[in-house]
């Protein structure tokens, strides 16, 4: 349930992460535009930062501690055995989670604490202290290693959601005979989506596609 | 003998006997009702409900059953349903009419008092049932739903898919547990009763073994309640679980409890027929496929090899509709089970070894389309597939008779006590309502009956004068029971042979197949009661029990059953010799109508067969209870 | 048919086991499973060694008691349906098969290939019932269910108890056991008066036995003998719920 709840939240801000992060296509106005509205909302930017947080820290933990739960209920293994119906996705959900955990942590420190890259520091902002958001993104994906791991991290996100964004309706006990595998295939084309719009960023990058709008 | 051979009905008027005996027996207040300890060994429809409700009523009951949980007994078996006289189709159905069907299903070997009050006692079952949460099958109305069973002309059969067994066990298996949970009932799983001691001639304990430590133990109580199924497995192959058991029947028999009837067997007709030498049981295809599958075989022995669908409508013969029209398909099971023997005994079976007959649903598919009929018998249909591998929504099912119930049981009075004071029996395991065959959904009404609502009103009647009178477990008599059951375990393990359980177990089942089965003469009798003894002599020089007592040891579980079976089945041959007429499932071949039906000798056996041991190697004592009808008219049973 | 078969023994709880290679041979396709294991303990028997431990009962699919893992599946291959119910023809000529038992924490081992399964007992016992003592009952048609709702229930008490839910399951878990029960009884007006304390109880009882969370890769439902839907997992999540939340209104 709980687990169920701040799945639910961390896929919300997945979705407006998407269609904030999309925005690159259309200029580096509209992005840098929003991530300063973000910026001017000032302690309000921080109050959702630390909720979600909260989401994430909660999420793990409570999943952690019913994983130990579930490796206690057998503590002998089976010698051989074969699934029938449990997908890859659903029974690798701790191993998928811990990636894209690991993955997060190197996105912020990547994107929002900048850490990882010196060449953000030389970025200029514009004229009124915009930080150029735009041009930082094009910088960053242009490093293929740097691609590669952002669309393994995304692909493990989907992995985890190709089960969690139907499976929360099941815990929240939405759920009955027929909508089960509707909901399921629902989810799951509703993941790839997600995984498709992401990496169309680093992608177009790569190609070419988008240009940085400074140099450095 | 010990205690009396009576069988107590009430006087007055049939419809007023239990009533009236109710009003005259004598109770236990509530508050000395925990003063009391009652075994009840058995969990079944009949054990079950009988440890919920005694616990309900603030006794202190002490459940037994072999299985590993009180939920495996094998009533879950069940599949068909459950009578009661609700008349909830407005079809003419009555109290009488259920008891009527009934007395003449069992081809008049019953008591009538017993059976009336069966019948009438049925309708508070279903009451119960639904109150517990059974969710038998309904109508779009939202109420009750019924269907056809044989032996019967109105619809009065309550069903729960094809699991109402299952459904209703569970029912009494949630109210043992509730009983558990409030502390008045203990149960004992995986412990199996091995003998019944008597104290001052009464029941007042058993001696157990817990099957999974080996432990031997003893347990005293104010009273005996066996409620431990049927026997049916001494045939080896049958429609029984394979624990079924005879041992704690057959084991008070030894301690003086009289046996009646033990020949009295019935053979279901609507078997999955055997398939090969290693099977190890055989399944049931509910009696209700009879309500929309048409039984035939080929008119002409020649065709028997053909597939069904090249046999045109002109060359097969219905035989039940045609020798029955009134009942048809419907015509109960002993003389279905005899009709398939006698055309396939003329080599007009069908299937591997001329050993069955086309139970066929085509009409009805047409009639109904096929999704009605996977509606009504869907999990029937993919059991049948399973096992056989063919699709019974295209080819014709084969069926064939096998073992499935037995009438016979321990003898029990009016208040379901045998002639040992204390000892009650219960369900399958007394002789009690069904005479000579036992009708189709009648077994967990009798189930129930006894153990909800007859036992727990009869019982007080006992306890009320036993206040202070349970022994000790420490008393002589618990000695000698518990050496006696340590012997023999060590006696089975000594053997140490060269030959499998099973193989004694089937060769004595074939051997009473053969001349104890659907039809029986003097002869192949009396060659079955000389090959008994030598075979139970040869088991017991040469059987082999592998492994020690002291463990979790399957062989030796089942090897103190099989000898028992060894034993009990020469009672069987006696009683089915002793009985020198035809009657119900009891078919003596000598004793036929011209027409092949069962000819019974009412003059010289309307009698109910009480059996009393006299000791190993003596021949038991044969006691008769003349069955008195006045309410009813016997007659020849006629299904035409 | 001739074939290959692992075994696990394992001589009590405490002991280690292990697989262990058996061989048998011409045994018929129409021989079921549990015969063909009948078959071999025949043969270690003539061997003068000791038969191989393992439950059954009824044999044909209802009463629960048999509990094999054949080849990693709760069952066997054969979906669905119990282990009893499984036949010689569904496996290739010379295959090797692995057969284990139930493997769940809470069922500990008795005997090489059985196991005790009282804890799923303890949870009926918790509050899988209804208590209408005998003889206080209504008559039967008093109260009418609807009939979609009778044949929900059905479906929901068609529960074997066999336990292969736990055992398949990657987490141990006997939601779909408890969830039958608790959906049974809360889908009939009968069971309406101990809705909540039951679904709250049972749900306890089952934590404090042991078994795992249920994490919705609905392995349950898979190898379930009597076709039990993991949507009664999604109607015993909504029970909880509306119990803790009446609870929590203190009602
Ligand atoms: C396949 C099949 C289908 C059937 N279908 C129908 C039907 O549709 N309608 C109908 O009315 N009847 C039907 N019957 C008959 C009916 O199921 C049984 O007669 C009835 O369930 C018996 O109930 P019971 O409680 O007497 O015994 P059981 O349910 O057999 O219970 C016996 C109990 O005694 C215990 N026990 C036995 N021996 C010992 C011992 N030595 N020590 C300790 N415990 C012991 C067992 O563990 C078990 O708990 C069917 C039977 C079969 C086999
Ligand atoms: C952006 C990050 C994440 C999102 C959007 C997310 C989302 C979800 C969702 C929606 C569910 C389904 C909940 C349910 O069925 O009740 C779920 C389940 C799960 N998550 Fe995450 N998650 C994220 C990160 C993580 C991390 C870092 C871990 C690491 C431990 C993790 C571990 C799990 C586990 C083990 C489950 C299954 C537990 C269950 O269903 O009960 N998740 N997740």
């Amino acid at each position: 349930m709980i687990v169920a709840i701040t799945g639910i939240i961390l896929i919300l801000f997945v979705i407006g992460h998407l269609l904030g992060n999309l925005q690159i296509f259309i200029g580096p106005d509209w992005i840098n535009g929003y991530s300063q509205h973000l910026r001017d909302l000032g302690p309000l930017l921080w109050a959702v930062r630390l909720f979600l947080l909260a989401a994430v820290i909660i999420h793990i933990w409570v999943t952690i501690q019913l994983a130990i739960e579930n490796r206690r209920a057998r503590p002998e293994a089976y010698m051989d055995k074969q699934y029938v119906k449990a997908t890859f996705a659903s029974r690798h959900m701790v191993m998928s989670g811990l990636i894209v955990l690991v993955f997060i942590i190197y996105h912020l420190a990547h994107f929002t604490v900048r850490v990882t890259d010196n060449r953000f520091t030389l970025l200029r902002a514009d004229p009124l202290g915009h930080y150029d958001v735009y041009s930082m993104m094009v910088y960053g994906f242009q490093n293929y290693l740097v691609s590669g791991f952002y669309v393994l991290g995304l692909f493990l996100l989907a992995l985890h959601l190709s089960h969690g964004s139907s499976s929360f309706f099941q815990s929240l006990g939405l759920n009955d005979k027929k909508l089960t595998p509707r909901l399921a295939l629902g989810g799951r084309i509703f993941t790839w989506l997600l995984f498709a719009g992401y990496t169309s960023i680093p992608v177009a990058i790569l190609l070419g596609l988008i240009k940085p709008a400074q140099q450095l | 003998m010990i205690g009396t051979f009576d069988a107590k009905i009430p006087p007055g008027p049939l419809a007023q006997k239990w009533r009236s005996h109710l009003d005259h027996s004598r109770l236990v207040s509530p508050n000395n009702r925990r003063k009391f300890e009652i075994i009840v060994v058995g969990s079944g429809l009949a054990g079950g409900s009988a440890a919920a409700t005694l616990g309900e009523l603030g006794y202190r009951v002490r459940c037994f059953c072999f299985q590993d949980s009180a939920r495996r007994a094998h009533s879950i078996a069940a599949q068909g349903g459950i009578n009661a006289a609700k008349n909830y189709q407005n079809d003419g159905d009555s109290i009488y009419r259920l008891f009527y069907d009934t007395i003449k299903g069992g081809d008049f070997r019953s008591r009538e008092a017993n059976v009336y009050r069966l019948a009438e006692i049925a309708n508070n079952i279903i009451d119960q049932c639904v109150a517990q949460g059974v969710p038998f099958a309904r109508e779009y109305s939202g109420y009750l739903a019924n269907r056809s069973f044989g032996g019967a002309q109105v619809s009065r059969t309550f069903y729960a898919r094809g699991q109402t067994g299952q459904q209703l066990l569970l029912g009494c298996y949630q109210a043992l547990c509730r009983q558990i949970a409030a502390g008045t009932v203990q149960m004992f799983p995986q412990t199996e009763m091995l003998d019944l001691v008597i104290v001052d001639g009464q029941a007042k304990g058993i001696v157990t073994r817990n099957l999974r430590s080996g432990k031997i133990d003893r347990h005293a109580a104010d009273t005996v309640v066996l409620a431990t199924g049927g026997y049916g497995n001494v045939f080896y192959l049958s429609t029984n679980a394979r624990g079924c058991n005879v041992t704690a029947t057959y084991r008070a028999y030894k301690r003086g409890a009289l046996f009646a009837n033990p020949s009295f067997t019935q053979i279901h007709p609507t078997c999955i027929p055997v398939s090969g030498e290693h099977q190890s049981k055989l399944t049931l295809m509910s009696e209700s496929l009879r309500n929309d599958g048409r039984v035939w075989v080929p008119k002409r022995k020649e065709d028997r090899e053909k597939a069904p669908g090249e046999i045109p409508e002109t060359d097969r013969d219905y035989y039940l509709e045609r020798k029955y029209p009134s009942y048809g398909n419907l015509a109960p099971r002993d003389i279905s089970s005899r009709a398939a023997k006698e055309v396939c005994d003329e080599g007009r079976g069908v299937g591997p070894g001329g050993r069955g007959v086309y139970l066929d649903f085509a009409d009805a598919i047409k009639r109904l389309g096929e999704d009605r009929i996977r509606e009504r018998y869907g999990n029937l249909f993919e059991v049948y597939e399973k096992i056989t591998g063919e699709d019974a929504y295209k080819v014709p099912m084969r069926i064939y008779p096998a073992v499935h119930y037995t009438m016979g049981g321990l003898w029990v009075d009016y208040d379901l006590m045998n002639n040992v004071p204390g000892l009650f029996v219960i369900g399958e395991a007394n002789f009690s309502d069904h005479g000579a065959n036992r009708l189709g959904a009648s077994a967990l009404m009798q189930g129930l009956a006894d153990g909800y609502f007859v036992l727990p009103n009869t019982l007080p009647n006992y306890l009320a004068g036993q206040t202070g009178k349970r022994p000790s477990p420490g008393a002589p008599e618990f000695q000698e029971a518990e050496e006696n059951v340590q012997a023999r375990v060590e006696k089975l393990l000594r053997v140490n042979g060269t030959r499998s359980l099973d193989s004694f177990h089937r060769e004595l089942g074939l051997l009473l197949w053969e001349k104890c089965g659907m039809s029986r003469h003097e002869k192949g009798l009396r060659e079955a009661l000389q090959k008994i003894p030598e075979l139970r002599e040869q088991f017991w020089r040469d059987v082999r029990v592998p492994g020690n007592e002291e463990d979790f040891n399957q062989s030796l579980e089942r090897a103190g059953r099989v000898a028992d079976f060894l034993e009990f089945a020469e009672l069987m041959c006696m009683d089915a010799l002793e009985r020198d007429e035809s009657a119900g499932a009891h078919f003596r071949e000598e004793h036929q109508t011209p027409d092949g039906e069962a000819l019974r000798d009412d003059e010289r056996h309307a009698a109910v067969f009480a059996w009393e041991f006299q000791g190993d190697g003596q021949l038991p004592k044969l006691q008769r209870e003349p069955l008195h009808f006045e309410t009813v008219h016997l007659t020849q049973r006629s299904y035409k | 048919m001739n074939f290959q078969l692992r075994i696990w023994r394992q001589p009590n709880r405490k002991s280690p086991g292990k697989l262990v290679d058996y061989e048998v041979r011409d045994i018929s396709p129409n021989t079921s499973f549990l015969e063909m294991l009948d078959i071999l303990n025949e043969n270690l028997l003539r061997a003068g060694k000791e038969p191989i431990a393992f439950d059954s009962d009824c044999r044909e699919g209802i009463c629960g008691t048999c509990s094999l893992t054949v080849n990693g599946e709760a069952h066997g291959p054969d979906h669905p349906g119990a282990v009893c119910e499984l036949y010689m023809r569904k496996f290739r000529d010379g295959a090797t098969i692995t057969v284990e038992p139930f493997r769940v924490g809470s069922f500990p081992i008795v005997k090489d290939l059985v196991i005790d399964r009282s804890a799923l007992d303890r949870i009926v016992q918790a509050g899988g019932f209804i208590s209408a003592r005998a003889g206080s009952a209504p008559e039967a048609n008093s109260v009418t269910v609807p009939k979609h709702h009778a044949d929900l229930a059905m479906e929901a008490a068609a529960c074997i108890g066999c336990g292969a839910c736990a055992a398949a399951c990657p987490n141990g878990s006997a939601m779909l056991f408890t969830s039958a029960k608790v959906s049974h009884l809360a889908l009939l007006p009968q069971g309406h008066p101990e809705r909540e304390s039951r679904v709250l109880k049972m749900v306890q009882v089952m934590d404090a036995e042991g078994f795992g969370n249920c994490t919705n890769t609905y392995e349950c439902e898979a190898v379930c003998p009597a076709e039990i839907s993991a949507s009664f997992i999604a109607k015993l999540n909504r029970e909880y719920a509306r119990a803790r939340f009446r609870r929590s209104m203190g009602e």
